[in-house]
């Protein structure tokens, strides 16, 4: 007996949970072949703005967690995609990897989770310091997670330039809303049930699909975002700089212009958790 | 002995004032959330909910200088450039009465709203209710909240809980009446609009009726507001009376406030739409409405913390 197809209707991953946009606007993904694959949601600013009202329910808890749980749980949704490793490599496929490099973005992908799992409990003492002064006091700089961190992740690379760019976000206990490739955005819908089922608590990170010129503009201006991240080109960073610097956020934007290696070693940084860490100094009296 | 039941009773009252068809109110209040209300209307529909709050505070660690401070914010809200109107009333507990009139003064629009009659049980002897009712006018109430007997209503006594209103109307002289019915304890909407109906037999013309205390899990819903509106409507058609409605706890986010006001608007008209016919007991919806006007006003979506924190309480 032949059986009717059964075909996924991609969601985004928004507060834990599977949503289409409120909008009810969807866009049709081609395949590699130029075939339809499937209708992938069109995302908006509202669909943004309860993201970041997910994300700000979901952050106090995440920075109280402790550093080694926050690393144990960025493991595990290493441990997550590289069960589904094959799954996902299939999904970079439809933007025209070719196999080789589906499955080596994938490989990559979980490595820089790994990378950034082993960070959780030590960036502070590398980034911290106990600073002298000439007083009896102790003089500490530590350091704190900013809140909510806004990611604007790449066409190229849509799973591992993504991952990129949140994990070192999430590694201090930041929560992230991240808007993924305009042209390739189902391994973000894939990432988003791997997500799902690895611990992280829901709203820590929320994944949006959609079109990045409808959304650029919010994401500049809204007020509850503390930092964006991403790549943008010139006329981006303008809008967003504008934007910026209305709502006091902080930009850490590579250049769209200037294609990068996400693959390098250099594409994973302890100074990439520092972008997202404001740094508070105390005062203590010796021996009181 | 089945027609001295407190069923009995009941059954006799809804016969007269007529059930409640739930999943009826259930379906029409579920469509109230699907209104498309923008830009202007939306707007004007914030200002006017802002307007309709009472700010309040009743927590038993409430001092002085909290109800000071409320009542500053119940003054001015915000930035007056941004335009957002002075709340309707503080309500807090009597014995903050006298440092909430000295924060307001006596030239103020904002009302003080006071939950008097042993808010939140009403479990004290009626004697010590009525005093605590004076003396809470006494000290410069313009508005009482009184809780009713739930005890009486649920027990078939409608005699002894609307005897304990006229009471409580008589002990308030000049100041404005608000029946608490303390919906989640009446159970099923047929008591809620029984409950209504007693009570606003019983009360003046501009008097309110309220839903809950926010004391309990169950607090406001769009549901149990459409019953005690739908209730005050026809009381209206009835005998020509306007009483007013005060839905109370768990209205927090400034989408709920515009949602219950098309409640109003559909269902009592225009003539509610004002602070003198319906309020939203609440403390951290203020803080909302004003989230919500300011990106109305800027464009862009604002964070929270550039507002000040919720009083909490309810």
């Amino acid at each position: 007996m032949t059986r009717l197809p059964i075909t996924k209707t991609p969601k985004v991953y928004v507060g834990g949970a599977f949503i289409r946009s409120e909008s009810a606007r969807v866009f049709p993904l081609k395949d590699a072949d130029g075939n339809f694959f499937a209708n992938i949601p069109q995302c908006t600013r509202k669909d943004l703005r309860n993201a970041v009202e997910a994300a700000a329910k979901a952050g106090p808890g995440w920075a109280k967690r402790t550093a080694y749980n926050r690393g144990q749980i960025i493991y595990r949704l290493g441990e997550m995609i590289e069960a589904r490793a094959g799954e996902m490599a299939e999904a970079l496929l439809l933007g025209g990897a070719s196999k080789a490099a589906a499955a080596r973005e994938v490989a990559a992908t979980v490595d820089r989770l790994i990378y950034y799992a082993g960070w959780t409990d030590k960036y502070e003492q590398v980034l911290g310091n106990v600073n002298p002064v000439a007083a009896p006091y102790f003089n500490f700089t530590v350091t704190e997670p900013m809140g909510i961190v806004g990611v604007l992740a790449p066409e190229a690379s849509p799973l591992l330039a993504l991952v990129s760019l949140f994990a070192p976000a999430i590694t201090s206990g930041n929560t992230v809303v991240a808007l993924a490739s305009t042209s390739q955005p189902y391994p973000a819908i894939l990432l988003g049930e791997m997500l799902a089922t690895s611990d992280l608590p829901g709203g820590v990170v929320n994944l949006l699909t959609g079109f990045r010129q409808e959304m650029i503009p919010t994401f500049a201006t809204h007020r509850h975002l503390r930092a964006l991240v991403g790549v943008a080109n010139a006329d981006e960073r303008k809008a967003l700089a504008i934007g910026a610097a209305d709502s006091m956020k902080r930009l850490q934007l590579l250049k769209a212009e200037e294609p990068t290696d996400w693959f390098a070693e250099a594409a994973q940084s302890l100074y990439a958790v520092r972008d997202t860490l404001e740094y508070k100094t105390t005062w203590h009296p010796i021996g009181a | 002995m089945l027609a001295r039941s407190p069923h009995a009773a009941l059954r006799r009252l809804f016969d007269e004032v007529g059930a409640v068809d739930a999943v009826g109110i259930e379906e029409r209040v579920a469509k109230y959330g699907t209104r498309s209300i923008k830009k202007a209307a939306k707007l004007w529909g914030l200002k006017l909910a802002a307007s309709m709050v009472d700010l309040t505070t009743l927590e038993g660690k409430d001092t002085p200088g909290k109800v000071a401070s409320l009542c500053q914010k119940a003054l001015c809200p915000h930035d007056p450039e941004l335009g957002v109107p002075q709340v309707a009333a503080v309500c807090v507990y009597p014995a903050m009465v006298k440092h909430a009139r000295k924060a307001l003064g006596s030239d103020t629009a904002v009302r003080i709203a006071s939950v008097a009659t042993a808010f939140p049980s009403g479990q004290a002897p009626l004697k010590t209710r009525l005093a605590e009712v004076k003396a809470a006018v006494g000290d410069g109430a313009d508005e009482i909240d009184m809780v009713i007997n739930r005890g009486a209503f649920l027990s078939g006594e409608f005699g002894v809980m609307q005897d304990e209103i006229r009471a409580v109307v008589a002990a308030c002289g000049d100041a404005t009446l608000k029946v608490i019915l303390e919906v989640s304890e009446l159970e099923t909407y047929d008591n809620i609009r029984a409950a209504s109906f007693l009570a606003m037999r019983v009360i003046r013309e501009g008097d309110f009726i309220k839903t809950s205390t926010g004391k309990t899990s169950l607090n406001a819903t769009l549901g149990n507001n459409q019953v005690m509106i739908e209730a005050i409507r026809d009381y209206y058609l009835d005998t020509g009376v306007s009483i007013a409605m005060k839905p109370a706890g768990g209205i927090r986010t400034a989408k709920q406030a515009l949602t219950f006001l098309v409640a109003i608007k559909e269902t009592l008209g225009d003539a509610w739409l004002n602070n003198a016919r319906y309020r939203f007991g609440a403390s951290a919806l203020l803080n909302d409405l004003i989230r919500q006007i300011a990106k109305e006003r800027s464009g862009a979506y604002q964070a929270p913390y550039y507002f000040s924190e919720a009083t909490e309480s309810y």
